[in-house]
C-alpha cells in the first residue's frame, strides 16, 4: 500500500487540490485525510465536499478539534478558535455539519494506527510535539495487533519519532523529498505537517507518504498558489490574523 | 533456514555461498556468487551475515541495522558497491563488492612506520574517499586502518558503517545520554562526548591514523577507561616530529591541526585536507609545526580544568559544511589584462569566498613552459598574482599562489581543479589567455566543459552611456 497522508487542511482547497495531484502522481494506492479538514480557511464548503467524494472512492477520513467545534460551535464564542468556528459553521450546510461531526476519531488498519492528535486520549487534543508525549501516543497504538506506525497531525510540523539506542524517544526532523526506511520491526510515529497552514515559515503545502511494502515513509512540500487563498480570505473577510498565518505559515 | 547457521555450499535468495573470508565477533563475510551465472555483476561479491548471538550488545544489532539502511543509499567508487540485502527479520545478511586491495592494517602490520610520501598517498587517498562521504551527507564515525582498503589503482574505499551518521536519516544509535560510541583509539574529542553526526570527526580520525602510519605509534594510546578515553579533550600528542625527526614540519602541522581537540580548529572539511597534503609548500606552518617537545604539564592542567566544562558547537550538514567553505581557483592571465577586469576578478573571487572563515583561495596562473635558466619569469608572475590578491581581505581564509606551466591553459586549469578537489574556478570570460590562444574565447569554454566543478566567467563592467541601449551581441 502507497498510503498518502494529508492532514489540517483547514478549509484551504488550493493546498489540497496541489497535494492529491502530487500524491497520485507519487503513485498513492490509498488516502488518508487526518483530520482538521476545515478552522482557519477561506473555503471549508468546497474542502468538505471534496473530502466527501474522496470518502465515497475509498479514502480514509479522520475527525480534527476544528471539525468537532465547526459541527457544534459554543453560542456565546469566547475565544478566536471559537469565533471561526461560529464561522465555519454557518459557511457550512447541514449535511456538511453532520457529515463533520459524524466522522470517527481514529482508525486503526495494521500496521496503521490513524489519529488527528494522540492515540493514548484522542478527544483531548494533546500536542504531539515532544518525545514524551509522542511516547504515550505510541505505547497505546501498538497494543492493538500488527501496528507498528502511528500518524497524525494537530501540530502543523512534519516530525518523525522513533526508539534510539537509548529509553526515550528520539525525534528527527525530515528532509523534504528523502526516503526514510522505516522497517516494521520498529515502531515509529509521524506527524504529517499541515496541507492548508504550514506554520514553520515554508508556504509550501505538507503531506507524508508512507509506502508499507517498502517500509519507507517520504514527507513533501508542494508549492501552491497561495496568493490566490490570501486574496479569498481578504474576500471573504476572514480576520486579519487568519490572513497573515496563511501569508507568512508562521 | 537462519543466516546463523549458514554454510559454504548453501544457497541463500539466489547466491551460492562461497568459502569464509573472515570471521570477526561482529559478522561473517562468505566469498558468495550467483546461482544464476546471467546475473553475475561483474565484479566479484562478498556476503555480510552479522553474528547475533543472544546477549549481543544492542549497539551490534543496530549497527548492522545501520550498515543496512545506509550502503543502498551510498554512491562513488570510496564505497563498495551495494548488490542485495535479505530482510533484516528474516535473513539479515548484505552482499557488497570484495573489494580488490589491502587495508590500511594490513600495510601497516607489514610495515609499522611508513616511508613519508606513502604515508602522504595513503592520507590523501583517504581523505579524497572521506570527502565523498561527506559530500553524501554522512559521516563514516569509526574510521580505522582495518576499514579503509587501499584499491588495487591507488584510491581508499571505506568500509562498515556499522556506526555512520546520515544527517537526512533518523540515527538509530542516536540516544538522550549520549554514550561514547566508535573505536576508542581513533574516536574524536565530540564523539567521547557522545555527540555524532559532525563531518570533523572523522579529520580527527584520519589525523590518529597519519599519525600512526608516520610515528608507528597512536597518539593517545588505545584507552579502556572513561578518563583515559577523555584525555583527548585537553591533552596534546607528542609531537611526531619527537618521534620521527625525519618528519617535515608541514606534514606535522596538518596532522596536528586534524588531531585538535576542539573541531572548529580543524580542518574545516575533507577537501582542505587534501589541498595541503598535495601542496607541501603552501601549508602555512605555525609553532605547531615546528614543535619537538611535548606540551608543559602546567598547560596541560589547565586545558584539563576548561575540558571539564567544555561547550560544543556542533557543526551544519556536512555537505552544507562543504559549500560554506569552499576552495576557490582564481586563474588570472597575466597579460594583456584591463585594470577593469581584474577589479571584476577580484570582486567575484571574494563573494566566491563566501562569509564563513576558513575558505581557501589558489590563485593560479599558466604560463608556457620556462626554460630551467629562467628564474625571473616564475618569480614575476608570483609576484603579480601577489599584488592582485593584496586588495582582498583574506584574514580569515588561506590563500596560496601557483604558477602552471602548460602550452594548455584550459587543460592546466582543469587538471589542478580536479586534483586539488576545487569548489569554483573563477576566470575572465574573453581576456583569458589572450596572447597564447588565437581563438580567444575557447579557453573559458574549454574550461567549463571539462571542469569538475561551477566556473565563474567574469566579464568587465562596461560603462553604459545613457540613452544608449548596449548591443545585444
Amino acid at each position: 500500500m502507497r498510503l498518502g497522508l494529508l492532514s489540517d487542511i483547514h478549509a484551504n482547497p488550493l493546498a489540497l487540490q496541489a497535494c492529491l495531484a502530487r500524491a497520485r502522481e507519487l503513485g498513492a494506492t490509498q488516502l488518508a485525510l487526518l483530520g482538521d479538514l476545515v478552522g482557519y480557511g477561506p473555503d471549508p464548503a468546497a474542502v468538505v465536499d471534496q473530502i466527501r467524494a474522496l470518502q465515497a472512492a475509498g479514502a480514509w477520513v479522520l475527525r480534527g478539534n476544528h471539525d468537532t467545534l465547526a459541527a457544534a460551535p459554543p453560542a456565546e464564542p469566547r475565544t478566536t478558535d471559537e469565533a471561526g468556528a461560529r464561522w465555519t459553521h454557518d459557511q457550512l450546510d447541514a449535511s456538511q455539519r453532520d457529515y463533520l461531526a459524524a466522522l470517527p476519531l481514529q482508525l486503526i488498519r495494521p500496521p496503521c494506527f490513524l489519529v488527528h492528535a494522540s492515540a493514548d486520549a484522542p478527544a483531548a487534543w494533546r500536542y504531539v510535539n515532544n518525545p514524551l508525549v509522542a511516547a504515550d501516543s505510541l505505547a497505546h497504538a501498538v497494543r492493538e495487533e500488527g501496528v507498528c506506525y502511528v500518524l497524525g497531525g494537530h501540530v502543523h510540523l512534519q516530525a518523525l519519532y522513533y526508539q534510539g539506542r537509548g529509553s526515550t524517544l528520539m525525534l528527527f526532523e525530515p528532509v523534504p523529498g528523502k526516503a526514510i526506511p522505516v522497517p516494521q520491526h520498529r515502531r515509529w510515529l509521524a506527524t504529517v505537517g499541515s496541507v492548508g497552514q504550514p506554520r514553520d515559515g515554508n508556504r509550501a503545502a505538507a503531506f507524508a507518504m508512507l509506502d508499507t511494502q517498502a517500509a519507507q515513509i517520504t514527507f513533501h512540500r508542494v508549492p501552491y498558489d497561495v496568493g490566490a487563498m490570501v486574496a479569498l480570505a481578504r474576500r471573504k473577510g476572514l480576520p486579519q490574523e487568519a490572513v497573515q498565518r496563511l501569508e507568512r505559515a508562521r | 533456514m537462519s543466516t546463523v547457521a549458514l554454510q559454504p555450499g548453501d544457497t541463500l535468495d539466489g547466491f551460492v555461498i562461497g568459502p569464509v573470508l573472515h570471521a570477526g565477533s561482529m559478522a561473517r563475510i562468505f566469498s558468495v556468487h550467483y546461482a544464476e551465472g546471467a546475473r553475475d555483476p561483474g565484479f566479484p561479491m562478498v556476503m555480510k551475515v552479522p553474528r547475533m548471538i543472544p546477549g549481543d550488545g544492542a549497539e551490534h544489532i543496530i549497527g548492522f541495522e545501520t550498515e543496512h539502511r545506509l550502503l543502498p543509499l551510498l554512491t562513488g567508487p570510496h564505497v563498495p558497491r551495494f548488490v542485495a540485502c535479505g530482510d533484516l527479520a528474516v535473513h539479515p545478511y548484505l552482499v557488497l563488492e570484495l573489494v580488490p586491495g589491502r587495508t590500511y592494517q594490513q600495510l601497516l602490520d607489514e610495515t609499522p612506520r611508513l616511508a613519508l610520501d606513502q604515508a602522504v598517498s595513503l592520507g590523501i587517498a583517504l581523505a579524497r574517499a572521506c570527502h565523498s562521504l561527506h559530500r553524501q551527507n554522512v559521516v563514516h564515525q569509526d574510521l580505522k586502518p582495518a576499514n579503509v582498503v587501499w584499491r588495487d589503482g591507488g584510491i581508499a574505499v571505506l568500509l562498515d558503517f556499522g556506526l555512520s551518521h546520515h544527517a537526512e536519516l533518523p540515527d538509530l544509535l542516536a540516544e538522550e545520554t549520549r554514550q561514547p560510541i566508535g573505536t576508542h583509539a581513533y574516536m574524536a574529542p565530540e564523539q567521547v562526548l557522545g555527540i555524532r553526526g559532525d563531518s570533523r570527526s572523522d579529520l580527527f580520525a584520519i589525523g590518529v591514523m597519519l599519525y600512526e602510519m608516520l610515528t608507528g605509534e597512536l597518539p593517545f594510546g588505545d584507552p579502556k577507561t572513561a578518563g583515559g578515553l577523555r584525555q583527548r579533550l585537553w591533552m596534546d600528542p607528542v609531537p611526531p616530529r619527537r618521534l620521527r625527526p625525519d618528519i617535515p614540519a608541514w606534514l606535522q602541522e596538518v596532522v596536528l591541526r586534524l588531531l585538535e581537540p576542539q573541531a572548529e580548529h580543524r580542518y574545516p572539511s575533507a577537501k582542505h585536507l587534501v589541498f595541503d597534503l598535495e601542496n607541501p609548500g603552501q601549508v602555512a606552518v605555525t609553532a605547531r609545526g615546528q614543535r619537538l617537545r611535548g606540551t608543559p604539564w602546567h598547560r596541560h592542567l589547565r586545558r584539563w580544568l576548561r575540558a571539564a566544562g567544555l561547550q560544543y558547537q556542533p557543526s551544519t550538514m556536512p555537505s552544507r559544511q562543504i559549500d560554506e567553505v569552499p576552495i576557490v581557483l582564481l586563474a588570472l592571465p597575466h597579460d594583456d589584462v584591463s585594470d577593469g577586469t581584474l577589479y571584476s576578478l577580484r570582486q567575484a573571487t571574494a563573494r566566491s569566498l563566501g562569509a564563513r572563515p576558513g575558505a581557501r583561495l589558489a590563485c593560479v596562473t599558466v604560463t608556457p613552459p620556462i626554460g630551467p635558466d629562467d628564474t625571473d619569469t616564475p618569480r614575476r608572475l608570483l609576484e603579480q598574482l601577489r599584488r592582485w590578491a593584496e586588495p582582498l581581505d583574506l584574514s580569515q581564509h588561506q590563500v596560496s599562489f601557483h604558477v602552471l606551466e602548460s602550452g594548455d591553459v584550459a587543460g592546466a586549469i582543469v587538471r589542478y581543479a580536479k586534483r586539488n578537489t576545487v569548489s569554483i574556478i573563477v576566470m575572465g570570460a574573453a581576456t583569458h589567455g589572450l596572447k597564447f590562444q588565437p581563438v580567444v574565447p575557447t579557453i573559458p569554454v574549454k574550461v567549463a566543459m571539462r571542469a569538475p566543478c561551477t566556473v565563474l566567467l567574469v566579464k568587465e563592467d562596461l560603462p553604459v552611456l545613457a540613452g544608449v541601449e548596449p548591443d545585444d551581441d
